[in-house]
């Protein structure tokens, strides 16, 4: 099929107009009729040749630094034998277990804390508690803070990180009496976070100061900090003014 | 009964404040010791004089941002603190990081725990009375100084790891001044050893002081040289590896008495195997880059990550709990060494002198920076 019988009649009476268009418009035709074959050829072989490429570099494999990050996927975790085992000997302390990033997540009533880690201490040889920490999360309804307990067991060099809801206001069970570690640690999150844990030997507070008005990690305390000056000195500095407020007031007098 | 009034004898226990103002303290640790006579009957340690709320300011910081205030935790081992950020922060995004950053940062880490072991024997030594280390662990860890300030311009807070690799290539000539200072270190290492390991004073001081037991070690959390120190063969670098620590060879010394004197032979061992750690390091240090190709705005999925390194005082790890699309840490808490290993202190002095007291808090070799953060 030719171009110049498919191309219609209007095209042609333009083209009229100068002397030397009709020498290219006839040549067009013609260049296209030959060279397109070969032009629509090597663009193939370009496409493929490409594509080649491309499939030879998807096949070869990249190292994983020169790759996109490859973030860790959630997984459920309840046929973890630590978890199942758990979940045997103390009836309905596993409400959910998770695997992310290789570290699994068992959520638990906080009422049962202390039996769980007993059992996981005794039966499940954990018999080293790596952290104890906790987090805030206001807007919940389940319960404010999560408890978070990581622990260790030397036989297998596994970690096991347990996860209990603590609604504001509520005591958790203290594990000092499992692992002498979670004693200062309990301090801290008390705190910090004000969790009280109920029976703790001595329930202080650790990194701020007895008479600390708030708890500093909670998320609606300020990131700049708070005035404190009265709790310290009272006599120095009057309730509900801050040291600068008092040291004007000083000067001025 | 004739003789002197009956109440001379008569058993009073006193309390004396030790610090947080006393150069033996290493930092403003308190400790609150209740003696009778000399004896320590009970010390209670108060501690949260530097507390700055870091934990607080990573909440509101983007991740890299978060990574300069990790140097001011443990200021004596700022690299090691860096490091236990990047590699969890790593885990948590799933970032493999070039090998070549992997070995620089090793080197770095070693350096860093040679430089932190040089300050605790100087520090441990001259709380007990032997001034001359001192002399020597100074000079020598000022020569380490000057390799990190060649390296990345800074000497103590380096902020010198980033979040996929290191952040700069090393300096020509860097290496070859590494590997002399690394080829010299041992000779240095026996030079400390003549002045304490066989020294009947040094000795009489730490034999047989603050003797913790195994099991005690494993129940008071005790990690690092104080848990090794106890018999308990236990290295993060060994059990979980991060970085490329499953590529070089070394050996994880543990002492079997569990006392102050245990716990500085640890130590000393340890300063040769990161000798040895550095030494193959530059041996096989790899050629490629040197940052992973990470995203420049890092998001994080929703989720929560415990990643751990085996800082010069023990575990250091770091627990970050992140939303869904974050670039801020939600809560990123830190498990600090010098903080769970203090604790063991009242247990550690009690029935000892006061004098022992400074030997143990030495031997502990706390940071307060990390303990209040």
């Amino acid at each position: 099929m030719s171009d110049e019988n498919s191309r219609p009649p209007i095209d042609e009476t333009p083209v009229e107009a100068t002397a030397e268009a009709p020498a290219t418009a006839a040549a067009k035709p013609k260049l296209s009729d030959e060279e397109k074959a070969a032009k629509i050829a090597a663009a193939k072989a370009k496409a493929a040749a490409r594509k080649a490429a491309e499939a030879a570099a998807d096949e070869a494999p990249k190292p994983p630094w020169e790759d996109k990050p490859v973030p860790p996927e959630r997984s459920e975790a309840g046929d973890d034998p630590d978890v199942a085992a758990l979940a045997q000997a103390v009836t309905g302390s596993v409400l959910a277990a998770d695997s992310f990033a290789g570290q699994v997540t068992v959520t638990v009533p906080s009422e049962a804390i202390v039996d769980v880690c007993r059992f996981l201490k005794a039966t499940q040889r954990f018999t080293f508690l790596v952290d104890l920490t906790a987090v805030d999360w206001p807007e919940r309804e389940e319960g404010r803070f999560d408890v978070v307990y990581w622990m260790h067991r030397f036989d297998d060099q596994r970690r096991l990180r347990l996860r209990a809801v603590v609604g504001e206001g509520d005591a958790i069970g203290s594990v000092t009496g499992v692992w002498k570690t979670a004693n200062w640690m309990e301090r801290e999150v008390y705190d910090l976070f004000g969790i009280v844990f109920s029976d703790h030997p001595g329930l202080e507070r650790i990194l701020t100061w007895e008479g600390f008005n708030g708890h500093p990690l909670r998320k609606d305390f300020p990131v700049e900090g708070i005035d404190t000056g009265a709790a310290i000195y009272p006599d120095v500095y009057p309730p509900g003014g801050g040291p600068v407020v008092a040291s004007e007031g000083e000067e001025q007098a | 009964m004739n003789g002197p009034d009956a109440s001379l004898f008569d058993v009073e226990e006193m309390e004396v404040n030790f610090g947080p103002q006393h150069p033996a303290t290493h930092g403003v640790l308190r400790v609150r010791v209740t003696l009778d006579g000399e004896k320590i009957v009970d010390a209670k340690p108060i501690i949260g004089y530097l507390h700055r709320g870091t934990e607080k300011l990573f909440e509101t910081m983007d991740f890299p941002q978060c990574i300069p205030h990790t140097d001011r935790m443990d200021y004596i081992a700022a690299a090691t603190n860096n490091q236990g950020f990047c590699v969890t922060m790593e885990k948590l995004l799933g970032i493999t990081i070039p090998p070549r950053a992997a070995y620089i940062r090793m080197i770095l880490a070693e350096l860093q725990r040679l430089a932190s072991h040089l300050v605790w024997f100087a520090t441990h030594a001259i709380d007990i009375g032997a001034i001359t280390p001192f002399f020597y662990n100074f000079r020598d860890r000022d020569e380490i100084l000057d390799l990190f300030e060649a390296y990345c311009g800074a000497r103590l807070t380096l902020n010198t790891v980033k979040i996929g690799g290191v952040p700069f290539e090393l300096p020509e000539g860097w290496t070859a001044r590494c590997r002399a200072l690394a080829n010299a270190f041992p000779g240095k290492i026996d030079e400390y050893e003549t002045l304490l390991t066989d020294n009947r004073i040094w000795k009489k001081r730490t034999v047989g002081i603050g003797v913790v037991s195994p099991g005690e070690a494993v129940e008071w959390g005790l990690t690092g040289p104080p848990l090794r120190g106890s018999g308990v063969r236990w290295d993060i670098r060994k059990i979980f590896p991060y970085d490329r620590y499953d590529e070089v060879d070394f050996e994880v010394p543990t002492g079997s008495n569990g006392d102050t004197y245990d716990r500085y032979l640890v130590r000393v061992a340890e300063m040769r195997q990161s000798v040895r750690i550095i030494q193959q390091c530059l041996d096989r240090l790899p050629e490629g880059p040197i940052m992973a190709r990470a995203p420049k705005v890092l998001r994080a999925k929703e989720g929560m990550v415990y990643g751990s390194v085996e800082a010069p005082k023990g575990e250091l790890g770091y627990f970050v709990v992140t939303t869904e699309k974050a670039t801020k840490p939600y809560r990123c808490r830190v498990r600090p060494p010098s903080f769970v290993n203090l604790q063991a202190l009242p247990a550690m002095v009690r029935g000892h002198l006061v004098a022992d007291l400074v030997a143990v808090i030495g031997t502990l070799d706390i940071v307060l920076g990390e303990i209040d953060r």
